[in-house]
């Protein structure tokens, strides 16, 4: 039996898991934002993850027909999409029947109309999702269910009389929580069936011809080619799905790591500290890595590493979490944009405004002073960006400056203004250096633990021990 | 009960009535017509002091003290209640607090008003404001300081020594006469200074034994109690040798057993790491502290701050043929007025002679003097001696700046990356 490695980073906004084999090769991975039961999103990340390899494998197995024919690449995409819409669209189910309960006992003189008003936003938002799974690919934007469900939902809220706003957002807030911490099981065969059956629908569908020219051209030629093949992929995939559901996926060993690591239902060899497990990730991806700064939700860690990956020194912000991922999250809330238009606004500046107060209290209080002086959210968002990168360089300086090569981890590495500003001062402070910063960034943690797990845990678990994906237990 | 364990306490016991037995003296300080001299750890003239029959008084060792028994929040709320800043010393804040709220002792007797503050200065500025401010509370304290020079150059020179010998000529010794209204007796400081030197060869052979494995004695978390007797005005006292002896030959019966230290928990069962921690204890957390450490089998077998009160590895002892002559020198030798290269040397001896695996740093975020130079030794520190270094930050006596996930976090992953590196070594040997 093939034995796998499974690692997961207990962050404190989101959750990764990465699944390696016995070369270290990434076979899965899996994200998820965390949640109240961290045991809960240590077992979605990891179910993700499992998914995740299932796709690879069966991807890998259909090597050459991808390779001959790019609509089989374009397939797969929009199967995966669609797997995740069907996951989604189970939770979103919960989330009805608990939005209607919730509603339903409170005490609001109203409380009729209120679920009546409930049924039409879950009316309109049900439909919603599920065309944009199905025609926009929103399942590979990296999107967590709360994040979906609620921007919907505020959106529909917002449209409905004022006086329903607090009690629609209420029951809102008391369903969503239990709702996210369920673990829903689902069966990967079965799932994928029915995400090929949609799809199936969707190309049913396709138009013959572009027709007003709102999309590229390659969409219509790929997707008419699909129009024409996808009897044929699916065929293809059958067997291939068959095959892989039924392999097992024989977690041999795990490692643990990330801000709740301590909670994690694991024995207490399995779990690592997150700043070696970055370290030793970003050390495989770069093999010639001896400095990483890893910037994650509640702290930010600059590592110095030697040539086996392993860790010489490291130093970490204290107590002030300014400059993480959460201070960026409350910046964004400040100006009223989402985490990932942070970056993009920033780097819109004609200038830097300084920003005195990294504190991310006082920051709120110093940017309203800001606006109402006249400077422009660009230029703030600009000296903010900066002023964080300033903290992290500080770290730096402190565990040694930066060698080469550096690597840039966590998060926030992929906030756009962040990493331009860690590019300038660290060429700045320490000249030209090999500077590595990689797609998958926020998984080297993940990754870093996995490959520990296939190294160094000596200790065997339990009995009969693995994963299933059902279930989410590790018994 | 076992054997060694009686003996284990016998040491202890002696501590506890020689403290109770000066805290007693203390209170009755008035009645008794005894004089009392406030003044500090790093440079003290314990020795001076108990030649004009005065009773020492050491302000941080008070706060550190209200600190371990949880008092020294209240006291620092009411410091600050006072308009004294969130920046400064806590040492400080919680000695004032402690005199706004009755000088009440951290023995809960009430402690006697000095009637002269003696300041050593060695490499602490805020020494030197915080008498400023007692001096506002005791107008009729006597205020007498002696100037230690820098070890900036790295060793004492005789124009040093002289410098230091004249003041005490000039100034300490006349002051100390008025106030005490007991004569000079150089005879009688001789003696003491005897009983000094005795007491620093058993303190020495003590704090050379980590260099045993497994180290029988925890240099740093016990280590601070250990220093106790000396630092606190016992130095030149037959009562600190026979502590001292004492618990010399309990730790002699530990490696004779073959144990390790003892900790709040009991005995510590297996030795994994070997560290030198340099830096002052976290007072108000000092259990958790010490749990982090003893829970993972890292034992200190060297620190810094036991030679805060004086530093005797180098073979340096008072002389009593030199008596103010080898208080110049004990002064201008305690660690805090070490230059860098010289703390740099002293912590590189530690770490070599006892075989430590690695080196950590406890900055004090209120503790300007001591952190001042830390980075900067430990990265020369680990590039020379190419060990790992960690570095955790939290405050003497203040609980507000203690984070114990983050330091917990810190230490974790300091202990996780040492035993990596064990693990790989071994590897390699093979």
């Amino acid at each position: 039996m093939k034995k796998y490695y499974l690692g997961i980073d207990l962050g404190s906004t989101t959750s990764k898991a990465v699944i390696v084999n016995e070369t270290d090769e990434i076979v899965g991975r899996g994200i998820t934002n965390t949640r109240a039961n961290y045991k809960v999103a240590a077992d979605i990340a990891r179910e993700q993850a499992i998914y995740d390899a299932r796709f690879n494998l069966i991807e890998k197995k259909m090597k050459e027909s991808i390779a001959d024919m790019p609509e089989f690449k374009t397939y797969m995409k929009d199967l995966r999409s669609v797997f995740q819409y069907c996951q989604f669209r189970r939770r979103m189910d919960s989330l009805a029947d608990m939005l209607i309960k919730t509603a339903s006992e409170s005490t609001h003189p109203e409380k009729d109309t209120i679920v009546e008003r409930l049924r039409a936003i879950i009316a309109v938002i049900r439909p919603q999702m599920r065309h944009e799974f199905i025609h926009e690919g929103l399942g590979s934007k990296n999107q967590f269910f709360r994040d979906i469900v609620s921007e919907k939902y505020n959106s529909e809220v917002g449209k409905m009389e004022p006086k329903f706003y607090e009690p629609l957002m209420l029951a809102f807030d008391k369903s969503i929580t239990p709702i996210e911490n369920e673990m829903v099981e689902y069966n990967f065969k079965d799932l994928v069936l029915e995400a090929m059956d949609i799809l199936e629908e969707k190309y049913k569908g396709l138009a013959d011809m572009q027709e007003d020219g709102s999309k590229e051209d390659w969409y219509y030629s790929e997707m008419n080619a699909m129009k024409n093949q996808y009897k044929k992929i699916g065929h293809t995939l059958h067997s291939h799905i068959e095959e892989i559901a039924d392999e097992e996926i024989y977690i041999a060993k795990m490692v643990g790591t990330g801000y709740g690591r301590a909670l994690l239902p694991f024995p207490e060899d399995c779990i690592k500290s997150e700043i070696l497990c970055h370290a030793f990730g970003a050390h495989a991806v770069f093999p010639n890595t001896r400095t990483v700064l890893d910037i994650g939700g509640q702290d930010t860690k600059a590592i110095q590493v030697d040539k086996y990956g392993l860790v010489t020194s490291f130093h970490m912000n204290d107590r002030c979490a300014a400059g993480c991922g959460r201070y960026l999250g409350y910046i964004a809330d400040e100006f009223g944009l989402s985490l990932n238009e942070l970056g993009p606004e920033a780097n819109k500046a004609k200038k830097e405004t300084t920003i005195c107060s990294t504190c991310t209290v006082f920051a709120g209080a110093e940017i309203k002073e800001l606006l109402h002086n006249g400077e422009q959210k660009p230029d703030i968002l600009a000296g903010l960006h900066k002023s964080i990168v300033q903290r992290a360089m500080s770290l730096i300086a402190r565990s040694g400056g930066v060698k080469n090569e550096f690597t840039f981890t966590g998060g926030v590495a992929r906030n756009e203004a962040v990493l331009k500003y860690v590019k300038q001062m660290v060429i700045d402070s320490y000249g030209e250096v090999t500077m590595n910063i990689h797609t998958d960034s926020i998984f080297m943690g993940a990754l870093g633990g996995a490959m520990f797990a296939r190294r160094n845990i000596s200790a065997d678990l339990p009995q009969g021990t693995m994963v299933r994906e059902t279930g989410g237990e590790v018994s | 009960m076992a054997p060694q364990d009686v003996i284990k306490e016998r040491s202890m016991i002696l501590q506890k009535e020689m403290i109770e037995g000066l805290f007693n003296d203390l209170e009755k300080a008035h009645e008794t017509g005894k004089k009392v001299c406030y003044t500090f750890v790093p440079g003290n003239l314990s020795e001076l002091i108990r030649t004009f029959d005065m009773l020492p008084v050491y302000p941080e060792i008070n706060a550190l003290q209200s600190a371990m028994r949880k008092k020294s929040a209240a006291y620092i709320k009411e410091a600050e209640r006072h308009a004294h800043s969130e920046d400064v010393c806590t040492y400080v804040k919680c000695d004032v607090g402690m005199l706004m709220k009755g000088n009440i002792g951290p023995t809960g007797q009430k402690l006697p008003p000095p009637d002269i503050l003696l300041l050593s200065y060695t490499g602490c500025f805020t020494f030197m404001k915080w008498f400023e401010t007692l001096k506002r509370e005791y107008p009729n304290a006597e205020v007498v300081m002696i100037h230690t020079p820098y070890q900036e150059g790295g060793k004492m020179t005789p124009e040093m020594i002289n410098y230091m010998v004249k003041q005490m000529h000039e100034e300490v010794i006349p002051k100390m006469e008025r106030v005490s209204g007991v004569k000079y007796d150089e005879n009688k400081l001789k003696k003491i200074l005897e009983f000094s030197k005795e007491a620093e060869d058993w303190i020495t052979k003590i704090f050379e034994t980590p260099k045993h494995k497994p180290s029988p004695i925890d240099a740093y978390f016990a280590g601070v109690y250990y220093i106790g007797p000396i630092n606190i005005g016992f130095r030149g006292t037959p009562e600190a040798v026979e502590y001292y002896k004492e618990l010399y030959s309990e730790i002699q019966e530990r490696i004779r057993l073959g144990l390790g230290p003892v900790t709040p928990e009991g005995e510590m069962k297996e030795e994994k790491f070997r560290l030198v921690v340099e830096g002052p204890p976290n007072w108000t957390s000092f259990r958790e502290f010490w749990k982090i450490f003893y829970d993972m089998g890292a034992v200190i077998v060297a620190s810094s701050y036991t030679k805060v009160g004086g530093v005797y590895d180098l073979g340096w002892r008072h002389d009593p043929e030199k008596p103010l002559q080898s208080l110049a020198e004990y002064c201008m030798n305690c660690y805090t007025n070490l230059n860098i290269p010289q703390r740099i040397d002293l912590l590189t001896k530690c770490i070599e002679e006892y075989q430590a695996d690695g080196y950590v740093t406890n900055s004090i975020k209120s503790c300007n003097s001591f952190s001042a130079g830390q980075l900067a030794m430990m990265r020369e520190i680990e590039d020379k001696l190419e060990i790992p270094v960690g570095f955790i930050e939290s405050d003497l006596v203040d609980p507000r700046y203690f984070s114990y996930s983050n330091i917990k976090n810190r230490l974790e992953s300091y202990f996780q990356m040492l035993s990596q590196r064990k693990m790989m070594e071994a590897e390699e040997a093979h």
